[in-house]
C-alpha cells in the first residue's frame, strides 16, 4: 500500500505575530516553526496503517528549505521517503495552486491513500485535501475522526463529526482523507528514528520537472492586507463578595439582553 | 455584472432550512445590492420541494435540483449537479456556508470549475474592489483577500458572522398584498450511480437536547478548573437554564472528562455565540482562537492574572463552584416570576 502524507510547515500556535510594515505578510525572523498540528494526526495515522497493513509512507511538502525540518521529523517517526517540492518560483501561492502542484507530484509518485490535515492553522483554508482529490478524480472524506482500511476490497470507512452528530462514511481506494483532532494520539520519535532522520536524504523536486502549465501557478486569490483584530476592550471585574458578585453579573447580562 | 445571478447553496435538516443558510442569504443580499446581481438559491436533494417555498420568499429564483441519488449527500454528486447548472446559468458569485458540509464539497467545486475560492469569510468590505475578510493565524490576525480577475467567485461564509434574519412566514404572506415570491425552477440533473464516490452508511445523532455548539446563542465552557468529569453537571445546569450548549478547553478533553466534540479553540470548534461563559479556563491563545469573536465574554476564574480576563467583558475572580450555583439560582428565580 502506497501512503502519501502531505505536511505543511506553520508558525507555532502560541507566538505573538508581527505584521511587516511594507507588505501583507508576517515577520518570520526568529519564529518557531512546527508541523501543522492536523498533519501530525495524518502522519500518525499513516504509521498505524503501515503497522497494520504494511506499505510505505512518503511525506511531501511544498515549501522552502526550512520546511525540510518537518520532513525530518516525519522520517524520525517512520516515514520511508521525504520529498520537498521547491516553492521558489511561485509567488503568492494560494491553496488552489498548492493543490494543483501537490496533485501533480503525487500522481507521479503513485498512491493508494493520501492523508492531509483538515486545515492548516496559519491561513486555515481547509481546502487543499479536497481539491487534490478533485484533481486526481478520486474520493475525499474530510475531517475524519476514525479510519479503517480494508485492503482486500480496497475500501475505507471513516467516522466524521457533523453538526449535531457523527457520520459513518465509506469509499473506495485510492482516496484522500483529511485528519481531524481526535483521530489518534501522535507518538514521539524514537532516538534511533531521530538518528536515521539526520542521515536520510530529502529529495527535492523542481517545478519545471512536473509538467505543469505555467498558468496553473497563477494564484486565483490574493491577500491585500493583514491587520490585528480589533482589541476587545478589557471589561470590568465585578468587585465585591459572593453572592453579590454573581447576582450583579446575572443582572448585567440580563440588562444587556444576553439572557 | 448586472443581470447575472448570485447564488446561495442552501442546507437543510429535519428542522428545515438551516440558520447558517439564512445568514448566507443575508451575506448574498449585501453583495447583490452592491453589485446589482439577482439573488438566487440552489437546493439539492430528493423530495425536498417543501423547502423551496420558504426560500422563494427571500430570493428571486430558487433552483431545485432533484434526483433520487441526491437523497444522501456525496460531494462528487453535488459538484457534478452544480457544475451542470453553473455552465448553463453562469452565475457571478456562489456562496455557501462554511459548515462541515460546505467545507467538504465547495473546494472540489472550485477545482472542477477552475475558479478560485475564498473560504470561511467573516465579512466584506464593499469598495471599488470587493474585499473579503478572513480570520487567520487562529484569530490572531485578520486578512483581507480579493479575487484575481475572474468571471466567477466562490465564497464560503463562517456561520454566525452575518445577520440572521428570521425568514418570513409563508403562511402569513399567502394572499397578502406585496408578497413577492421568487420563481421556483425544477432542475433534473444528469447523474448516475458511477458519480457517487462516497456512501454515508449511518448518521448517529447526538441525543442531547442542547443546541449544537456552532448554532448556540449561549455557550457555557469549562476548563481544568472544573477538576473532574463529574462536575460538568453544574455547567450543564447553567447551560440548560440559559438554553445554551456546553463547551470545554483542551485540558478537559485531554484529561478525558469530555470527548473532543466539546473542544473549543484552535484545534477544536470555532464558535461565536452571543454569550460565552468561561469557567475555570485560563485563556491560552489556542483557546481564544476558538471563541474570541463571541459577542460577550464572561470569565469566572480564581486567578486575577488569568489571561482570559484580558478579553472578558465581565469577570468574577472567585471559586466557580460557588459562583455558578448563585447564577443558576438567579436565572431560575427570574424565570419563575
Ligand atoms: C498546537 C496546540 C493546539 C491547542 N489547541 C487548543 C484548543 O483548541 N483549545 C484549547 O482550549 N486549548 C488548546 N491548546 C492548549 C492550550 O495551550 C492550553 O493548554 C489549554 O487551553 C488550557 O486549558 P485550561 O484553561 O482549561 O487549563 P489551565 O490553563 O490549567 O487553566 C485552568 C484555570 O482554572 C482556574 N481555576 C482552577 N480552579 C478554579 C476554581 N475552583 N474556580 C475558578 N477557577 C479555577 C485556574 O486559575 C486556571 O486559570 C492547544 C495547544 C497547542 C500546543
Ligand atoms: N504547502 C503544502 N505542502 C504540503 N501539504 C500542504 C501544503 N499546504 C496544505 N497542505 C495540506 O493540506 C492540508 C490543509 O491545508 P489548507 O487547505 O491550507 O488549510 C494541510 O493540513 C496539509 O496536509
Amino acid at each position: 500500500m502506497k501512503i502519501i502524507v502531505c505536511v505543511k510547515e506553520v508558525t507555532d500556535t502560541a507566538v505573538v505575530l508581527k505584521i511587516k510594515v511594507d507588505s501583507p505578510e508576517i515577520e518570520t525572523e526568529n519564529l518557531p516553526w512546527v508541523i501543522n498540528p492536523y498533519d501530525e494526526y495524518a502522519m500518525e495515522e499513516s504509521l498505524r496503517l503501515k503497522e497494520k497493513h504494511g506499505g510505505d509512507i512518503t511525506v511531501i511538502t511544498f515549501g522552502n528549505e526550512r520546511a525540510e525540518n518537518i520532513l525530518r521529523g516525519c522520517i524520525a517517526l517512520g516515514a520511508d521517503r521525504a520529498i520537498r517540492i521547491n516553492d521558489k518560483s511561485v509567488k503568492g501561492r494560494d491553496s488552489f495552486v498548492t493543490s494543483k502542484i501537490l496533485a501533480k507530484a503525487i500522481k507521479n509518485i503513485g498512491y493508494d491513500i493520501i492523508l492531509c490535515g483538515k486545515e492548516s492553522v496559519d491561513y486555515g483554508y481547509a481546502q487543499t485535501g479536497q481539491t487534490i482529490a478533485e484533481f486526481l478524480h478520486i474520493p475525499c472524506i474530510s475531517a475524519i475522526k476514525k479510519f479503517d482500511v480494508f485492503p482486500s476490497n480496497k475500501e475505507a470507512a471513516c467516522n466524521r463529526e457533523i453538526e449535531g452528530g457523527l457520520e459513518v462514511v465509506k469509499c473506495n481506494l485510492p482516496a484522500v482523507f483529511t485528519a481531524q483532532k481526535g483521530l489518534n494520539v501522535p507518538r514521539y520519535a524514537s532516538l534511533s528514528g531521530i538518528m536515521k532522520a539526520k542521515k536520510m536524504k530529502i529529495e527535492t523536486l523542481e517545478l519545471d520537472t512536473l509538467d505543469i502549465n505555467p498558468s496553473d501557478f497563477k494564484p486565483k486569490i490574493k491577500i491585500t492586507n493583514l491587520s490585528y483584530p480589533p482589541k476587545r476592550t478589557e471589561g470590568k471585574i465585578i468587585q465585591g463578595l459572593l453572592p453579590d458578585t454573581a447576582k450583579e453579573l446575572t443582572k448585567n447580562l440580563k440588562e444587556a439582553g444576553l439572557i | 455584472m448586472s443581470n447575472k445571478e448570485i447564488w446561495v447553496i442552501a442546507e437543510y435538516d429535519d428542522g428545515g432550512i438551516k440558520k447558517s443558510t439564512w445568514e448566507a442569504i443575508s451575506a448574498a443580499g449585501l453583495l447583490s445590492g452592491y453589485l446589482k446581481l439577482k439573488p438566487a438559491a440552489v437546493i439539492l436533494g430528493n423530495g425536498i420541494q417543501r423547502f423551496t417555498e420558504e426560500l422563494s420568499k427571500e430570493v428571486e429564483i430558487v433552483y431545485y435540483i432533484e434526483h433520487p441519488l441526491l437523497s444522501k449527500y456525496d460531494s462528487n454528486a453535488y459538484v457534478k449537479c452544480l457544475h451542470q447548472l453553473i455552465k448553463d446559468k453562469k452565475p457571478a458569485i456562489i456562496i455557501a456556508s462554511a459548515t462541515i458540509r460546505g467545507k467538504d464539497y465547495i473546494p472540489r467545486l472550485s477545482g472542477r470549475l477552475n475558479y478560485g475560492l475564498i473560504t470561511d469569510c467573516i465579512g466584506f468590505e464593499l469598495t471599488d474592489n470587493i474585499i473579503f475578510k478572513r480570520s487567520v493565524y487562529g484569530g490572531r490576525l485578520i486578512a483581507t483577500v480579493k479575487f484575481e480577475e475572474s468571471e466567477l467567485w466562490i465564497v464560503t461564509v463562517r456561520p454566525r458572522c452575518f445577520e440572521y434574519k428570521i425568514p418570513l412566514n409563508p403562511l402569513l404572506l399567502r394572499g397578502t398584498e406585496g408578497a413577492v415570491k421568487g420563481e421556483i425552477l425544477h432542475v433534473k440533473p444528469a447523474l448516475g450511480q458511477q458519480d457517487i464516490m462516497t456512501v454515508i452508511q449511518e448518521i448517529i445523532k447526538e441525543t442531547g437536547k442542547r443546541p449544537d455548539l456552532s448554532e448556540a446563542d449561549v455557550i457555557v465552557s469549562g476548563g481544568r478548573g472544573m477538576k473532574g468529569a463529574e462536575n460538568f453537571k453544574l455547567l450543564e445546569d447553567l447551560a440548560d437554564a440559559l438554553g445554551g450548549a456546553v463547551g470545554a478547553s483542551r485540558a478537559v478533553v485531554d484529561a478525558g472528562w469530555l470527548p473532543h466534540t466539546f473542544q473549543i479553540g484552535q484545534t477544536g470548534r470555532v464558535v461565536s455565540p452571543m454569550l460565552y461563559i468561561a469557567c475555570g479556563i485560563s485563556g491560552a491563545p489556542q483557546h481564544l482562537a476558538g471563541m474570541s469573536t463571541s459577542k460577550c465574554i464572561v470569565a469566572i476564574n480564581k486567578d486575577l492574572n488569568a489571561p482570559i480576563f484580558k478579553i472578558a467583558d465581565y469577570g468574577i475572580v472567585d471559586d466557580l463552584f460557588k459562583v455558578v450555583p448563585v447564577m443558576i439560582g438567579e436565572i431560575k428565580k427570574d424565570k419563575n416570576n
